[in-house]
Order: structure tokens, then C-alpha cells, then sequence
């Protein structure tokens, strides 16, 4: 892939655009994920945070990794000479819940990347998915070394509804990323439909 | 398990906080929207910010976010810029597809499918 020139590529004329957003933890592979995708070089803009007080409660633990501004990584990906796939990847935690709520809004669904060393972590990015009622898929980025649990229990420890789709991939690799976002458009294509209004 | 009657629970939209039509595109405008120029309304008189994203934008489309990262502004303030542009003629805003029961939502769904399949 040519290197500083990709990242100025345009998308086709006709296209229609497609929103996903990647949500979890830090380092449960966000950015891998979105950079495996992508068929451009990642690219990053700055959302400010702006509300001072848990700006003040939460950077404590953060140093470094947050300071006035979150960072919101996002890929893309071209589909059909018409369509074109936008990944966004967002922190799931609750400071960061406007921003997240913000990006919601006109996607077609989200990504919920699961770390099995720490499950717990993500639950607040299907809080956030169910709450808007957004389809979903959880993809469980599995890291070498980590824990392996069977479907059901990981449902279990997840608190997920049965019929939310449940994949093991490796950001790192497009084969296995993809999978995730496959699970996600199957199940959409998937729901029952409401019948047209008469 | 999913909560019923929670939809968007606790989201304002922000045309409603300002009461309606006041800033109709700038609500419209999503970090994925697609944004298309128009060479025929002149650059003249654009302020500074404005002239470079239409600089960026004329030689071909590209969405909200991305002219924001390769102007290096913040979202927030690249919304607020693109949308004087759409209410100017200098741009045309394309919003991301959403699903609905629509059949034709279905066939784009399905083509969604099948270019995941093919990378």
C-alpha cells in the first residue's frame, strides 16, 4: 500500500456510507481491529471532554493516556464501487458515554471486543448498545495466553442475550477481524422486519 | 434482557435544546457523512478554516471525519464549519445508510454482506 498518499484517497463519487463502531476497554485491541480493517492508515480526530468534573475524578489512574481531549480512532473500507465502511473505535466507559452516545446516532450497529482476562470491562459497551438498541455483535479478541471459555459460559459472565451473536477473532489478522463485522450484518439482515405501515 | 421502551434513553437531540430549525444541517451531520463540493459558488469570502476544507474537499469526497483529521481540527468545530458550508451551497452533505424494513435496505444490506465477504 503506498504510504503517505493513502491517507488522502478520496471515496467514490456515488458512495453511500456505512457506520460501525468498535467499542471496549483500553487495550482490548480497538485500534488493531480498526487498522486491520481499514484499507487506509488509521486515522485519529480529537474529541474534547468537556465536562470538567470527571475530567478532575477520573484522569487519576490515566496518565498519559487521556488528557483534555479522548481520541477516537476510525478506518475505512471500500465495499462496492457505492458503498464505503466507516469503523469507529470508541472507549465503552461511562466518561465517555456522551461521546459515545453522539456516535451512535446513525450507526448501523457496533462491535463489542472482549478481553477474557478482564470480561467485566466490557460491560459497559453492551450497556451502552442495548440501551440505544443498537444490533450488536460481541467478538472476543483472544491474546495469546488468555483464558478460553466455552460459549455458554462466557455468555454467562457476559450477562448476554441469547440471541446476540458471540465470535472469537484476532484483530491482527483481516480473515479473522472480518468475521466480527459478518456476524454483525448476518444478524441484521437476520432480524425480523415490522411490516410495512398500510 | 435488552430494556424495552429505553430507546436513545436520555439523548437530546440538539435541534431539540435549540428549539428547531435554527441549525437544520449541523444536526444532520454525522462523523461518517459523506461531503460532496460544489465548484460553482466562489471561495471568496470564506473565512480561513472554511476555504481549507473546501480546498480539501473539491478534488473529491471524503466524510466528516476524515477532513478533520487531515485539517487536524477538532470534530466538534469541523461540524460546525462543514455545516455553514452545506447552508452556503458549498457542500452537499450525504448522510450514512441506516437500517429500516425497507426491501431496498435489504439488498444494500446484502451487498454490505457480500463485500465484507470478498476482502
Amino acid at each position: 500500500m503506498d504510504s503517505s498518499s493513502s491517507d488522502r484517497r478520496y471515496v467514490p463519487d456515488r458512495a453511500r456510507s456505512v457506520k460501525v463502531l468498535v467499542l471496549g476497554p483500553f487495550a482490548v485491541g480497538k485500534t488493531t481491529f480498526v487498522g486491520t480493517v481499514s484499507e487506509i492508515r488509521p486515522m485519529r480526530t480529537e474529541e474534547r471532554m468537556t465536562r470538567a468534573g470527571e475530567l478532575v475524578d477520573d484522569l487519576g489512574g490515566l496518565r498519559g493516556k487521556v488528557t483534555t481531549t479522548v481520541a477516537m480512532d476510525f478506518g475505512r473500507v471500500t465495499l462496492a464501487d457505492d458503498i464505503v465502511l466507516y469503523l469507529f473505535g470508541a472507549p465503552g466507559q461511562p466518561r465517555f458515554h456522551r461521546m459515545v452516545h453522539s456516535l451512535m446516532e446513525g450507526a448501523l450497529g457496533g462491535l463489542v471486543l472482549v478481553d477474557t482476562r478482564r470480561i467485566d470491562e466490557s460491560f459497559d459497551s453492551i450497556d451502552l448498545l442495548e440501551s440505544a438498541r443498537l444490533p450488536y455483535t460481541v467478538a472476543v479478541n483472544h491474546f495469546d495466553g488468555a483464558p478460553r471459555y466455552d460459549d455458554a459460559a462466557l455468555r454467562d459472565a457476559l450477562t448476554m442475550a441469547d440471541d446476540r451473536p458471540l465470535v472469537w477473532l484476532d484483530a491482527r489478522t483481516r480473515d479473522s477481524a472480518k468475521q466480527g463485522l459478518i456476524s454483525l450484518v448476518t444478524d441484521i439482515l437476520s432480524r425480523p422486519r415490522p411490516e410495512p405501515a398500510r | 434482557m435488552s430494556p424495552r421502551g429505553h430507546r436513545r434513553n436520555g439523548v437530546v437531540r440538539s435541534y431539540t435544546a435549540t428549539g428547531g430549525r435554527a441549525t437544520p444541517s449541523r444536526t444532520s451531520l454525522d462523523e461518517a457523512t459523506l461531503l460532496i463540493a460544489d465548484a460553482k459558488p466562489p471561495l471568496a469570502g470564506l473565512q480561513a478554516q472554511a476555504r481549507r476544507v473546501m480546498e480539501l474537499c473539491l478534488p473529491g469526497v471524503l466524510s466528516v471525519s476524515e477532513v478533520a483529521h487531515h485539517l487536524r481540527l477538532p470534530g466538534a468545530v469541523t461540524k460546525v464549519i462543514v455545516s455553514g458550508l452545506v447552508d452556503s451551497g458549498h457542500l452537499v452533505a450525504r448522510a450514512p445508510f441506516t437500517a429500516t424494513a425497507d426491501q431496498h435496505d435489504e439488498d444494500f444490506l446484502r451487498r454490505v454482506l457480500h463485500g465484507l465477504q470478498q476482502l
